[in-house]
Formats: C-alpha cells, structure tokens, sequence
C-alpha cells in the first residue's frame, strides 16, 4: 500500500506509539498496562511501518531478526524470577529498591519479567505477522 | 518443611531452553547443550528426591503469598517419584535425538520445544495449586502440538488435529471443572479444597463436578471411550517424539487423576463403579485394538491404551494395596513405554521400515542388540523377576478381595494378550527370516560407530532401569507403600501446605 498520507504520519507515529508502549509497561504494576498490553501496542507500531513501507523496509529499520527477541525476554523474565533466590526467598518474590528513581518511579524485579513479557511479545507477534506478510 | 529448590528442577529445564533459543539453528551446540541440560536435570531430581525421602514432604510458597492464597509447590514423594523417572525418560530421550532425528527438524526448534515439554510436566508433578495444574497442562499441550507437526508431512498433519482436538476438548472440561470448583469453595490450592469440599452441603453439585474432571482426565490419558486420538496420532512423529508422548503425556492424566480423586473428591460408590466399568473397557477395547496391528508404532499405541486401564482400575478400588499397585505400575510404565518407542525408532533404523510383515531376520544379524530389546519387552509382558510382575500381584489381591471379578478378568485378558502380541512381534520382525522379494533398507549399517552407540546407549539405560525396578522390586514396593499411604490419608499433605504458616 503506497500511500504518502500514511507513510508522513508513520514517521511521526512510530517513535510516539513506542514510546506510548514504553509508558504502558512502566505503569503495569498498579495500574492497567504491563507487558503484555506494551508489547503489542509496539509491535503494532512495526506493523503500521510495514503497512506503510512494505516488510523488508521494516526489517531493516529493525535490523535483527524479531526472533532473537525471544530468548533475550526470556532470560531477563527468568533472570527476575529466580533473583529472589540466591537472597534465599521464594521464587517470584518481589525484589524492590528502597529509593523510587526520578521519572521511572519505584523499580523492582517486577518490572524486569514484565519487560522480558515485553520482549518476547513483539518478538513472538512479529514473527507471525512478517511470516505471512512475507509468504505472499 | 518450606524448600526454597523445589522448582529447581523446572529452572533447569527452562535455562537449558532458553539457552538453545539463543543457539538457534546451531543444531550441534543444541544437542550438547540438550544432553548437558537433561543430565544436570537428573541429578537435581535425584538430589530432590533424597530430600524428600529424608525430610518428608517439602512445600514452597511462590511469591512470598502464603498458603492457600498464593500458588503453593508441593514435593511429596509421588510428585518427586514422577519428577525423577521424567528426568530419567528426559536424559535418554535427548540422547537417542541427537542422533534419531532429522537435521531439518532440529534446525525449526525441535530441542528448546522438548525441553518447554519436559518443563511442563515437572510443574504439573509439583506444582499444589489446581490452576497452576491446569496452566501446566496448556504448557505440555501447546508444546506437543509443535512437536507433533514439526516436520509437515501430511500424515502427521492429519494426527495433529485429532490429537489437538480431543487435547483442547479435554483442557475445556478440565477447566469448567475449576471454574466451578471455584464458585462453590472459593479456593485454588489443593490442599485448601481438600478441606472446604467437605464443607460442601450441596453433594450433588460436588459429584457432577467431579464427573468434569475424569472427562478431562480422561481424555488426557486415553481411556475408553475417549482413547480413539492415540493410537491414530501417535505413530506419526518421529520416534524420539512418540517416545516422550507415550511414556510420559498420558501418565500426566493418571498423575492427575491420582491427586485430585485422592485429596479433592474421594470417591464414592458411583464415581468408583464408574472408574471401574471404564478400566474394564479400556483394557478390553486396548486388547483387542492390539491384536490385530502390524505396524509396532500403532500396536504399542494400542497397548498404551490397554495397560492405561490397569491403573486406572487400581484408582476404581481406591484401597491401600490397589494404589500401591496402580503406582508401581505407573512408575514401570513410564519407563517401559518410553522405552518401547525408542525401540521403534531403532527397528525402523535397522530395518528401514515399522511394518512388521515386511521386516525379519534382526536377531539373525543383531544378536546382542536384539537381547537387550527382549529384557524390554519381556518386562513389559510382565515375566516374574521383571518389573510388569509386581504391580499385577497387588492389583490382582485387591480385585480378588473386592470381589471384583470383572476386573481381575479384564487382568488376565489385558496381560494375555499383551503376552501375544509381544510374542508374535518378536516372532515376526526377530526370528523370522525377511519376506522374500523384499528389499529392506537398512539405515543402522552405514553409521558412524559413536552414533550406533548413541542410538543403543538410551535403551540401554532405560533397561538398566526396568531392569533394577524389577530385580529390586522391594524398593519400589516400600516407595510405592510411602505414597499410597500418602494418597489415602492426605493429612500429612494438607498440613505440609496449610500448616507451615510463618507466625
């Protein structure tokens, strides 16, 4: 689909669309969002790229294959799971700093097996969507 | 006693396919990496089980919540028998496919999937939530549909669907039973509705419920009616694949239906008469499918089936001496049935098909390999020193003390013609010379020899295995006397999880 419309308001909306996915994995804790819900929202924003662009210009703006992202979410969700227990707690306990940092607010381990939730979203959901785009 | 390395085993699974994830389509770093992985794997559930022999039951809060509001782990010594003979299965499973299988299957992911599986069943094994339970199940299924497609040939597309189907099915019913579980206890953790269902005043309710989770289960482990998508979707994936289905996917059902009927419904006279009527016919309809099969893959599918009736007979008379016979049965099962797949795999190397009128002549040029695969399948039929024997001993003394002669013939029967069939098996494809005309095509001979030693190794070791189950059968019975002793008065299981809260 070649359109300027779309392709002008793509470059604009890309880098606002993830950031908004950004926003909604930092806010998952206590409120609606979380990893899940971000990792679409930006894997919807490749998707309109794609729409926009066509597939291989999308793949290469991401450079990597979206794959890859699999096992690097995975390690850093399993990496927060299993923290607790070199402290001796149980698996899964929540880990968190005792000062919130500026902007991103208070920071536990929570948040690091949402951002491996995160990744493994948009890499699981794009390669389903370029696998059938590149098919045809 | 809290333990905070219950999960351990599950981790190691996890790490092991994460880390072939990262080696994505390096077939040979994924191999040494799945045999490293599969082998640490064994002596953790090793290490697990010592614990829980020598400090009882052992229970682990997940997230801190305590019970009955977090998800609980339990390691009882069912639960770390299971997660032992798994790891055991895992170990010579990953050896026999890194040289059993295709190099296109490994390059699409074959190995981090087998271990996403084998991850899924420890946590069914160990995990005391029953939605956890449940979460698990959705790991094993989704993990074996890949494994089951991978590949794409038609015949094994065309498996996949009855088996997805009927697993989806049976995942639907499982669930609706939760959900009302739920709605009429208000509680998850196991040990928590052993309690409050006794509170139930409304028993009917309890009992149709009751009736969602043995449909489910049932599907899940294949009994009669609901058996039909075994035997036509377990011979289509590679031998190394139809090993881990057929040794461990439907004795997660038996697991399952041990658990939940021991702590949540003990069964009555109608949930009994019911299992019972069942176990007969699954032995009968397995029995009969057996008989009259010619490809292996499919005659072993039907006696799956068949021998699945065995136990869960033993769950019908829900007596000490009947659990103690359905467990030792499970745990000889696993090994045997895991290993008979491998064997499959191995005869199709050997003689390049599975059809047993078309294949001869192995003991003639195979002698030794060909006696190791005799000790399997003398095991399997059950001749007194090995380990089919025992458990029949036990099953039969309470079928006869029950007075449950229906039973006790649909024994005789299933034995018999396992007895059969194994011998005519072994009369076709090891005594008999190859049909004339027929060309066979072996694929074993031109190997490299460190490759026939893998190929033979894994099937070795599972002998050993059946092999000391069956010659130390006293060890088994003592650990088999330690669960069904569990199973019975779950007391000792609800205090390990509700009675530990940290005041």
């Amino acid at each position: 689909m070649k359109s300027a419309i779309l392709q002008t308001a793509t470059r604009y909306l890309l880098p606002i669309l993830l950031l908004f996915s950004v926003f909604l994995l930092l806010r998952g804790h206590y409120h609606p969002g979380g990893g899940f819900v971000g990792g679409l929202v930006a894997s919807i924003a490749f998707v309109l790229h794609s729409f926009a662009n066509g597939t291989e210009n999308t793949m290469k703006i991401l450079r990597y294959k979206p794959l890859s992202l699999l096992p690097i979410g995975l390690a850093i969700s399993t990496a927060a799971v299993t923290l607790p227990l070199l402290l001796d707690l149980p698996p899964m306990t929540g880990l968190w700093l005792e000062e919130p940092i500026p902007v991103i607010g208070m920071i536990g381990s929570s948040l690091f097996f949402d951002l491996g939730v995160y990744l493994v979203v948009i890499g699981v959901v794009l390669t389903i969507l370029f696998t059938i785009a590149l098919n045809d | 006693m809290i333990d905070n390395h219950i999960l351990a085993p599950i981790f190691v699974q996890l790490f092991t396919a994460i880390l072939q994830l990262m080696f994505w389509r390096k077939t040979l770093t994924q191999r040494y990496l799945s045999v490293g992985g599969s082998l640490i794997g064994l002596m953790v559930a090793f290490r697990l089980f010592g614990r829980v022999q020598e400090s009882g039951i052992l229970t682990l809060n997940s997230a801190n919540w305590d019970a009955p509001f977090g998800i609980v782990f339990v390691a009882d010594t069912l639960s770390v028998t299971l997660v032992l003979l798994t790891s055991i299965a895992c170990f010579a499973v990953s050896i026999f496919s890194s040289v059993g299988l295709s190099r296109q299957r490994m390059l699409y992911g074959y190995f981090p999937i087998f271990h996403f599986l084998i991850m899924g069943l420890h946590g069914a094994f160990l995990t005391g939530d029953i939605f956890n339970l449940y979460v698990y199940f959705e790991v094993i299924i989704i993990s074996s549909f890949v494994l089951m497609t991978l590949g794409g040939r038609k015949a094994q597309l065309e498996g996949a669907v009855k088996y997805m189907a009927m697993n989806i099915l049976a995942s639907m019913f499982f669930l609706t039973g939760i959900g009302i579980l739920y709605g009429i206890t208000g509680s998850l953790n196991m040990a928590d509705l052993a309690l409050k269902i006794q509170e139930v005043q409304n028993k009917t309710l309890v009992g149709i419920t009751s009736c969602f989770f043995i449909i489910g289960f049932g599907i899940k482990s294949a009994v009669f009616p609901l058996y039909y998508w075994l035997p036509s979707s377990y011979h289509t994936p590679p031998s190394a694949v139809a090993a881990t289905f057929g040794g461990l996917l439907t004795k997660v059902g038996i697991y399952a239906m041990l658990r939940v009927f021991s702590l949540i419904f003990i069964p009555d006279d109608f949930i009994r008469t019911l299992l019972m009527v069942i176990a007969v016919l699954t032995i009968v309809t397995g029995a009969l499918g057996a008989l009259i099969k010619t490809n292996i893959r499919r005659l072993f599918s039907y006696l799956i089936v068949c021998h699945i009736g065995f136990m869960v007979g033993g769950i019908a008379m829900f007596s000490k001496v009947a659990l103690m016979g359905a467990v030792f049965y499970l745990i000889h099962d696993i090994m045997v049935k895991t290993n008979m797949f491998l064997i499959a795999g191995l005869i199709r190397q050997l003689g390049g098909t599975m059809d047993m009128n078309k294949l001869g002549g192995l003991y003639r040029d195979y002698p030794k390999i060909s006696l190791l695969i005799a000790l399997v399948l003398f095991s399997l039929v059950g001749i007194p020193p090995l380990s089919g024997f025992w458990p029949k001993i036990f099953l039969f003394q309470e079928a006869f003390t029950q007075e449950q002669y229906f039973y006790a013939a649909a024994l005789i029967l299933g034995s018999f013609v396992t007895l059969y069939v194994i011998a005519n098996m072994w009369a076709q494809v090891f005594w008999k010379n190859p049909p004339e005309g027929t060309t066979t095509e072996n694929l074993f001979a031109p190997m490299p020899p460190y490759r026939k030693i893998l190929m033979v190794l894994p099937i070795g070791l599972m002998a050993v295995a059946t092999l000391y189950i069956g010659l130390n059968a006293e060890a088994i019975v003592k650990i088999a006397d330690v669960i069904s002793t569990q199973l019975i008065d779950p007391t000792a299981y609800i205090e390990a999880v509700l009675g530990n809260k940290t005041d």
